[in-house]
């Protein structure tokens, strides 16, 4: 454990990601502190340019877009933990059955994941926000439902392939229960996969959220990105930093997610990633 | 072999100093190499894994991977150039042409995607100026010299269409496309089969005869030596330890480390005529049939991994299952083990079934059944601690975890490995000291069985000789029956009391040992003795 | 012939995907609050009374479960997707209009970014050692980031309001009845933005597969056989490594194309690109989920029919495949 955080430390990109990260949770913890009240009030005269006051300029409503965003930074992070999670774990069950049972449970679990891997993840996301009406937990329903596929893919060739391992064999040998080798052998040694494709993941929930917020499917009582990007467009004409600063906060995040995914990837598995 | 003529240098290494990048268990791969290489002789360059004979070999045609794994110093002299300084131009007119190389795995060595006419045509391509027409001639012909069938077909198959074998065929073919001066072979039979073995040593052996090519030949295996080499040079991490004609060093080898290793080669005779084991049967498995097949919707191919397979194992003896890759002995060894199901059949445990057992039935028998793995990296769990792993099983089993612990910490005792060992991580040791701590888990158990699969075949030579003297002891003085799997009948013949031949998943042969090697009846018996590397060699040192 | 038979194979998997597809649309209505006849008949209030009642009938909404999916299968068999009540024309026509520019859009902008990002994937891999591999490294990781429909606003703000070369929206000029190569010119510059953000993204997800790919084929031993032949080294990386680097860029691409339909839908939004996706976000405003339903079902249809030529061209490529 020690010599992967040593190789993550080495990994540049990788600390610069991380910085981003802990910025970022910096900014979710003060912005009550420096954004005091509701992310909605109207602070001032609408369509202001960045100057000092508004550092990022005002919207159409006269909304302080500074102020979204470190609000929104909340909304992205929680959305994109949760899915993750929740697609880390659905998955995980769906591709663990399949891969350490496998036979007739494998072709339908794997038929099944591979149907849903096919059918054109955002449009299903929409439909699901579009069906359960607008709402943080909608988003991560929907966000989850298109990217567990991916995780119970992964779960599934490492198991089937720590199945065929000597050392799962030989603990099946001594009489251990299917739940013991499961969970003291196999999924020990996949986890560090699964938290290096996980991270990457975040990342795309993030974009798959500020996607659906744009298209007006963000929950309209909680501020997020995607939320004053969608707001800003009818203006961009006259008013461009309304869309700019929330996208530029986006690019940042994901990219971060990504570097630290990418580092973890390299610390925890080196013999993969060393290329 | 020993009395020909001294022939004219073909290529000649003069203190050739390889570096390893910064980091590795040494400075260099090969320290100071200096080595003649003869027209019309085979020099074998033997060495155990890490000796850096492989890295000798790839330095010559300038294929040693990355920046940092260099030539250091030191001269590679060929045809008057010193190849250690040759421009990459320079090095590519040398390449297949003069000089050419055949790899361990063909199957990798092979571009998946090209027909083998292709890539054998490549070689005539880069070379020469012959047309298409020309080419295909010249490939067809020379597929005719490597012996493979119907040249004219087999130039449009794919490498996974042909078998091992055929590949290394394939693959001599194209290094011998423009009669090179040279022709480099690293560990060429390592990935096959005895027999198939003993075919390409052949043919390597005909051909270099025909074209009075020089050969070197990297080996691990002293038999394959004694087979095909005219001069041996014995690599101990990557220093030159000992050199000469194959007679002197095999039969006076002066060096100790050349003597240690080949003391250490299990001798190919016969254990001693012993009293016929009576004692009752432990392990018996009658017409035991399991199947592998693609069902698919459009049907698919079935393969018989166990075609009715019956055996039987006295209390106290051990049984060696010989056989060469998908004969189905590893198969019958899980079966056993109950590892895996079988189609149909009985496998009796002291009298009774546990084929048909569910899990839970099975539960109190599993104990009795232990199993030794081939692979010491993959049988250990990295992420378990020593004492952990040896102590899993009797902490299934009901054992208090403190206890069990304790009771593996002096289990590594008896299989011979530090007390200090046990709060540390299989991936801090050595291959054959994992081994003995998969030997330790396997006893954990207390069984009165235990089924070795391959467990010294990824394992050195000498190391080899030191688990397998380990796992003789344990047996003797724990009372243990053994079922022993092995491809290597020169190992069986020193550990087992009786042999079963396996082929194709059927025992063609079951009989005790000194039988066995003195009055061979099955004639795939007789091939796998025939095919045996080195037999003369031992033979006539040990007659 | 080996293709053939291969086309029949994954044709007849084809099917259960399709029927998959029905079925979770005929569960997504079910989900939806309220009245299923609602759902179909798109935002509520806009039927009249007497079409919801000709709804309930028709879908067998009066009757058992069973025999309502019996009728829903029915009609998507007969390809009848339903009555967009909104747009007061069948949802099929609706969608059947929309669907060439869209594929105009998804096709140009996979071809780009699979060829772009093949291409940065070989060089950044080949230069290893040089500036080469760490900048286009930067770059892929940025666009990996990079919100298309962000990037396009951006692109709208720079080069159509201030710069003002391209336009900012629709598939042609509106009134300027161009003809021949003056359309083509024409609707190539209208394209030129919502092509490059929507495949941005992919281009980056290529190059990064095609830069590992390369170097783990590098490493592999028929590269050293190549070498060991007296090959070129540009010859070893374009007659030996490429074709078999080339491999988990087709499957990624196959992977990838159900989800530059999803892309799509916000870049022809941002952009105003009378597709399908245009189509999709007027169905959002609207709350017509039949719909939204069947623009679901076609553009699924449409994946299994990409995913089978991506089938197709990995079959071509490897011989390894028998069947």
């Amino acid at each position: 454990m020690r010599e992967a955080l040593q190789r993550f430390a080495r990994n540049r990109l990788a600390v610069f990601g991380a910085c981003v990260l802990i910025g970022l949770l910096v900014l979710v913890a003060i912005s009550p502190l420096v954004f005091p009240g509701d992310p909605f009030r109207l602070a001032g005269k609408p369509l202001q340019a960045p100057d000092r006051v508004f550092l990022f300029g005002t919207d159409t409503l006269g909304r302080d877009v500074a102020a979204g965003i470190a609000y929104g930074a909340r909304t992205s992070l929680l959305i994109g933990v949760g899915a993750t999670l929740s697609a880390i774990v659905f998955g995980a069950m769906v591709g663990g059955f399949a891969g350490y049972y496998r036979g007739g449970v494998e072709i339908v679990l794997m038929r099944v994941t591979e149907f849903f891997q096919t059918i054109p993840a955002f449009v299903l996301a929409i439909l699901i926000v579009a069906i359960l009406s607008p709402s943080v937990s909608s988003e991560i329903i929907a966000i989850a439902a298109v990217s567990w596929p991916g995780i119970a893919r992964l779960v599934r060739g490492e198991f089937v392939a720590l199945g065929g391992r000597e050392f799962v064999q030989a603990c099946a040998g001594l009489g251990a229960s299917d739940a013991r080798i499961i969970f003291r052998h196999m999924l020990p040694n996949c986890a560090s996969s699964i938290i290096a494709v996980g991270s990457l993941l975040i990342g795309t929930s993030i974009l798959t959220e500020a996607g659906l917020a744009f298209l007006g499917l963000g929950d309209p009582n909680v501020m997020s990105w995607g939320l004053i990007i969608s707001a800003g467009r009818a203006v961009l004409r006259s008013a461009w930093w309304i869309c700019t600063f929330p996208g530029i906060a986006i690019l940042l995040t994901v990219l971060g997610v990504n570097l630290v995914g990418d580092g973890l990837n390299e610390a925890l598995n080196p013999k993969l990633a060393r290329r | 072999m020993n009395d020909m003529p001294m022939n004219d240098v073909v290529l000649e290494l003069e203190k050739l100093n390889i570096a390893l990048p910064p980091g590795a268990d040494r400075a260099h791969a090969a320290t100071d190499i200096d080595l003649v290489l003869r027209a019309g002789e085979v020099t074998c360059l033997i060495g155990e894994s890490g000796s850096g004979k492989s890295l000798v070999a790839r330095s010559i045609l300038g294929l040693l991977p990355g920046p940092h794994v260099r030539v250091s110093s030191g001269r590679i002299l060929f045809e008057g150039q010193d190849l250690a300084r040759a421009t990459p131009a320079q090095m590519r007119k040398v390449r297949g042409a003069r000089i050419s190389m055949i790899f361990q795995e063909p199957m990798t060595a092979l571009n998946p995607l090209h027909t083998i006419g292709r890539q054998i045509g490549e070689v005539l391509r880069i070379h020469t100026k012959l047309g298409a027409a020309a080419r295909r001639a010249r490939v067809i012909e020379l597929l005719e010299s490597v012996h493979l069938p119907e040249p004219a077909q087999l130039l449009r198959s794919f490498p996974h269409q042909l078998s091992g074998g055929q590949r290394q065929r394939a693959m001599i073919a194209m290094a011998l496309a423009l009669r090179p001066r040279l022709l480099i072979a690293d560990e060429p039979t390592t990935a096959l089969d005895v027999t198939t073995q003993a075919q390409i040593l052949k043919l390597i052996r005909d051909l270099q005869h025909q074209h009075g090519t020089a050969v070197l030949f990297i080996t691990h295996d002293f038999g394959v030596v004694a087979d095909i080499a005219d001069t041996v040079a014995v690599l101990q991490k990557g220093t030159l330890v000992e050199q000469g004609r194959t007679a002197q060093v095999l039969g006076h080898p002066a060096h100790p480390y050349t003597q240690a290793l080949i003391a250490a080669v299990p001798k190919l005779m016969p254990p001693p005529v012993r009293a016929p084991n009576t004692a009752p049967f432990v392990v018996q498995a009658r017409d035991v049939r399991k199947t592998y097949g693609a069902r698919g919707f459009f049907g698919g191919r079935v393969t018989h991994a166990l075609d009715g397979v019956s055996i039987e194992l006295r209390r106290g003896e051990t049984l060696g299952l010989v056989g060469e890759s998908g004969s189905g002995k590893s198969t019958l060894a899980r079966a056993i083990t109950r590892l895996m199901t079988v189609d149909s059949g009985e496998i009796l445990l002291s009298g009774r079934d546990i084929a048909r057992m569910t899990r839970l039935q099975l539960r109190p028998y599993r104990k009795r059944v232990q199993m030794v793995f081939q692979d010491p990296y993959g049988s250990l769990d990295p992420r378990q601690r020593v004492v952990d792993i040896i102590a899993e099983g009797p902490i299934i089993h009901g054992t208090q975890p403190e206890l069990a612990r304790d009771e593996a910490r002096a289990l590594l005792a008896l299989v011979g490995l530090d007390p200090s060992a046990a709060n540390r991580f299989a991936h801090e040791f050595s291959g054959g000291q994992r081994q003995r701590i998969g030997i330790a888990r396997a006893l954990a158990l207390r069984p009165e069985v235990l089924v070795a699969d391959e467990p010294v075949s990824a394992l050195d030579v000498s190391v080899q000789a030191q688990v397998l003297a380990l796992l003789a002891d344990v047996k003797a003085r724990l009372h243990l029956s053994m079922l022993f799997v092995t491809h290597d009948l020169r190992v069986a013949l020193q550990v087992c009391d009786r042999i079963a031949v396996m082929q194709r998943g059927r025992v063609v042969e079951v009989a005790p040992t000194a039988e066995i090697y003195g009055a061979p009846k099955h004639p795939y018996t007789k091939a796998l003795f025939a095919a045996l590397p080195g037999a003369n060699w031992q033979e006539t040192v040990y007659a | 012939m080996r293709l053939l038979r291969y086309l029949g194979h994954r044709l007849l998997l084809a099917v259960p995907v399709i029927l998959g597809i029905v079925v979770l649309n005929f569960f997504l209505i079910h989900l939806a609050p309220g009245d299923a006849a609602s759902v179909l008949a798109g935002e509520s209030g806009a039927a009249t009374p007497e079409y919801m009642a000709l709804l309930r009938h028709k879908f067998g909404l009066d009757q058992p479960l069973s025999t309502q999916f019996y009728v829903y299968l029915l009609n998507m068999a007969h390809f009848d997707l339903g009555y967009s009540f909104r747009n007061d024309s069948p949802v099929v026509g609706l969608i059947l209009d929309r669907l060439g520019p869209t594929l105009l859009l998804m096709l140009t902008a996979f071809v780009v970014a699979l060829i772009c990002g093949t291409l940065l994937g070989l060089v950044a891999a080949t230069g290893r050692r040089t500036w080469r591999d760490p900048v286009i490294s930067v770059i892929s990781l940025i666009a990996y980031a990079t919100p298309g429909f962000w990037l396009g606003l951006m692109m709208i703000v720079v080069f159509a309001i201030r710069l003002a070369w391209l336009p900012t929206s629709g598939l042609d000029t509106v009134g300027a009845d161009n003809e021949g190569w003056d359309e083509v010119v024409d609707i190539a510059r209208h394209m030129v933005m919502p092509a490059l953000s929507l495949s941005l993204f992919y281009l980056a997800v290529y190059a990064r597969v095609m830069r590992a790919s390369v170097l783990e084929q590098t490493g592999m031993d028929y590269v050293v056989t190549a070498r060991a032949k007296g090959q070129t080294e540009i010859r070893v990386m374009l007659g030996h490594v490429l074709r078999n680097a080339l491999l988990p860029v087709v499957t990624m691409a196959g992977v990838q194309a159900g989800n530059l339909i999803g892309g799509s839908i916000v870049v022809e939004t941002v952009f105003g690109w009378p597709g399908i996706g245009t189509l999709a976000f007027n169905a959002l405003q609207s709350r017509d989920l039949n719909l939204l339903l069947g623009i679901f079902f076609v553009s699924a249809c449409l994946v299994v029919v990409v995913n089978l030529v991506v089938d197709l061209i990995y079959v071509s490529l490897d011989p390894r495949i028998e069947r």
